[in-house]
């Protein structure tokens, strides 16, 4: 809605009032620019477009990225689904410890994955803290399964929802949860049917970003689950196993990851902005 | 004022609480049906007082009785939630829900009150046709105007059929035409209103249009308290001289003429603008002209009157005038030099009808 006056005043007083931008931010930030692109180049310039189309008809690698798919959007749903209520209860509850908690959230995102899927197997292995009490009570084992996957993915992009969904709900107008108390809605119908809805962009950015996360994470997941194909291997996984034996596979794999994340990003970004907007 | 009616749907209330560097320590009473309004200037506490009456914030002390139920009184430790209040708050700017239409807007009361989805629409339906807003029904508030916006959250809060109504400055931010049409809405809405209604607001105006009674606040103490006629002839401070600096008729319009309610032999008011029925009429101190003889090149209204009082006001000299019409008048110190005015003098006051407004009661 800004006058289209403004928008071009904008480029107009950087240049008037403080000069052309400085080369001690200009080089380093090309440097920058080139370190994020050059690979992706490198990766189109080295993938092998004359054998793509037969490559990409095998069945393993459409199995690989539909279970790629199937478990980073289950661990989106599954941050969704615990993450929300967290970042309820650090935005707007009366928690003794909430710096500590909101620490320990942090955790993850801090600790490199591998150790992240050392962690996940002693708390949820076969001998692990909870992981031993799943097994004898209900038959469940975690590692090495599909859903041990999800676990992993869940546990590193957790964090990064719930900081996101927090952020939204304290710049959130907790004005519109007082009116909504005084017309007799309960906490609960309030996060439901106000707090929530206003916070869906933030929420929506959160979700995007655990799934990012959780369909390109390895570490953990080879760690804790392994990488068996059709249950445990997906596309990160299957990169590195294809490096050792086949690099052009390799490069593909890597090419469909690609597509597949920035196109998802790409139009789910397009959908939430309109969205908002209308 | 009764302090009884409390029981049979009406307001007792004394506030005590905390706000920025002052306390708010004040009585509020009101009879069901009955318009309270509390006026003052900014940070005088009342919004504090809306907070407190809807829940949102504690009492230090004292108490909120409403309808034969306490609601809140430290002294006991009873203090029943925002949630369980049955009030209707609109806020100061509105505060409509930006996710929900204007229909979901004012079902949002009912819908919180045990009603289906289907019947809380319903009846956020029919709320919306009483207040002249079906049409906007299906509107996001992002699509309304500020003056829409205000009578949607109106509609919002009487959708909720509250027991006690609390408005913030429901005229405050409006342009001056969207501000007389919304008192015009409020008037009637609040007049079909059967609760208790609480409007906070720091224009005169609005008090005295709307309200019944009026509690002027200053610094989180109540000044004066009285019917808003008697609050406006007798302001007990220089602060409210200037808060209710305003001439006010209520009377029968017919055309530009209004007719004095209770003025017998009949005294008639020239209007600057048609109305008929009912109606209020007020224009400024700074609208009135004295003359020692009945001026001959005559503005359309005429009265005679004599001084009660002289005080200084601003730049110039508020004269009160005595007489089967109390008025207000601001001369400069020359003309009241040169009119001799001392109390017991008599003058004849005049005022051009353009000066004067009208508007419906």
């Amino acid at each position: 809605m800004s006058p289209p006056g403004r928008r071009r005043l904008r480029p107009r007083s950087a240049h008037g009032a403080t000069g052309a931008p400085p080369w001690q931010l200009v080089l380093p930030a090309l440097v920058a620019l080139s370190l994020l692109v050059l690979p992706v180049i490198g990766l189109l310039s080295r993938a092998p477009w004359s054998t793509l189309p037969e490559r990409l008809a095998d069945p393993a690698v459409l199995d690989t990225l539909r279970l790629s798919l199937l478990t980073a959007t289950t661990a989106t749903g599954c941050c969704l689904l615990l993450g929300t209520p967290l970042a309820w209860l650090l935005a707007r509850a009366d928690i003794p410890g909430r710096r500590v908690v909101r620490a320990l959230v942090l955790v993850p995102l801090v600790l490199p994955p591998v150790v992240g899927g050392v962690a996940l197997l002693t708390a949820f292995g076969r001998q692990g803290v909870v992981g031993q009490w799943l097994d004898s009570l209900f038959g469940v084992r975690l590692p090495f399964t599909t859903v041990g996957v999800v676990l992993a993915q869940t546990f590193v992009a957790l964090p990064f929802l719930v900081l996101a969904v927090e952020g939204a709900l304290r710049s959130a107008d907790s004005r519109y949860d007082d009116l909504a108390a005084t017309f007799g809605a309960s906490r609960w119908q309030t996060f439901l049917r106000v707090t929530l809805p206003l916070a869906l962009p933030g929420v929506a950015s959160g979700a995007v970003l655990a799934w990012a996360r959780a369909l390109g994470e390895f570490g953990a997941t080879i760690t804790f689950a392994g990488s068996y194909p059709g249950t445990t291997r997906t596309m990160p996984l299957a990169v590195y196993t294809a490096l050792n034996s086949d690099f052009d596979a390799a490069i593909l794999l890597s090419l469909v990851l690609l597509v597949v994340s920035v196109g998802v990003l790409v139009l789910l970004r397009e959908r939430w902005t309109t969205g908002v907007a209308a | 004022m009764t302090a009884t009616g409390f029981t049979d749907g009406g307001l007792d209330a004394y506030l005590r609480a905390e706000q920025g560097g002052f306390a708010l320590d004040s009585a509020l009473q009101a009879d069901r049906g009955q318009v309270v309004a509390v006026l003052g200037p900014n940070a005088a506490g009342k919004s504090t007082a809306l907070r407190v009456l809807a829940g949102l914030q504690p009492l230090t002390d004292g108490w909120v009785r409403l309808a034969g139920r306490t609601l809140e009184d430290p002294q006991t430790g009873v203090r029943v939630p925002a949630q369980h209040r049955r009030t209707g708050l609109v806020p100061q700017d509105s505060l409509l829900f930006p996710h929900l239409s204007v229909l979901d807007q004012v079902a949002f009361g009912p819908r919180h009150q045990g009603l289906t989805r289907a019947r809380s629409r319903a009846r956020a339906a029919v709320w919306l046709r009483r207040t002249g807003l079906d049409r906007l029904a299906s509107r996001r508030p992002a699509e309304l105007s500020g003056g829409q916006a205000r009578r949607v959250a109106i509609t919002r809060a009487l959708a909720a059929e509250p027991r006690m109504l609390l408005l913030d400055e429901p005229l405050a931010a409006l342009d001056v035409r969207a501000v007389v049409e919304l008192r015009t809405f409020l008037h009637h809405h609040l007049r079909d209103h059967d609760g208790v209604t609480v409007l906070v607001t720091h224009d005169p105006v609005d008090a005295m249009v709307l309200a019944d009674h009026l509690v002027v606040l200053d610094r989180g103490t109540v000044v004066q308290t009285g019917t808003p006629a008697a609050v406006a002839r007798q302001p007990r401070s220089a602060h409210i001289a200037a808060l209710v600096g305003l001439n006010m008729v209520r009377g029968r319009a017919s055309g530009t003429t209004l007719h004095v309610a209770d003025a017998e032999p009949a005294i008639r008011v020239i209007t600057a603008s048609p109305h008929e029925g009912e109606a209020f009429c007020t224009f400024a101190p700074t609208a009135v002209s004295l003359h020692p003889q009945r001026p001959v090149a005559s503005p359309r209204n005429v009265w005679r009157g004599t001084v009660s009082g002289l005080t200084p006001h601003g730049d110039a000299v508020r004269v009160a005038l005595d007489g089967r019409l109390p008025l207000l008048a601001d001369v400069t110190p020359a003309a009241v030099a040169e009119l001799g005015l001392r109390p017991g003098v008599e003058v004849w006051a005049s005022v051009k009808a353009t000066e004067v407004h009208v508007y419906a009661a």
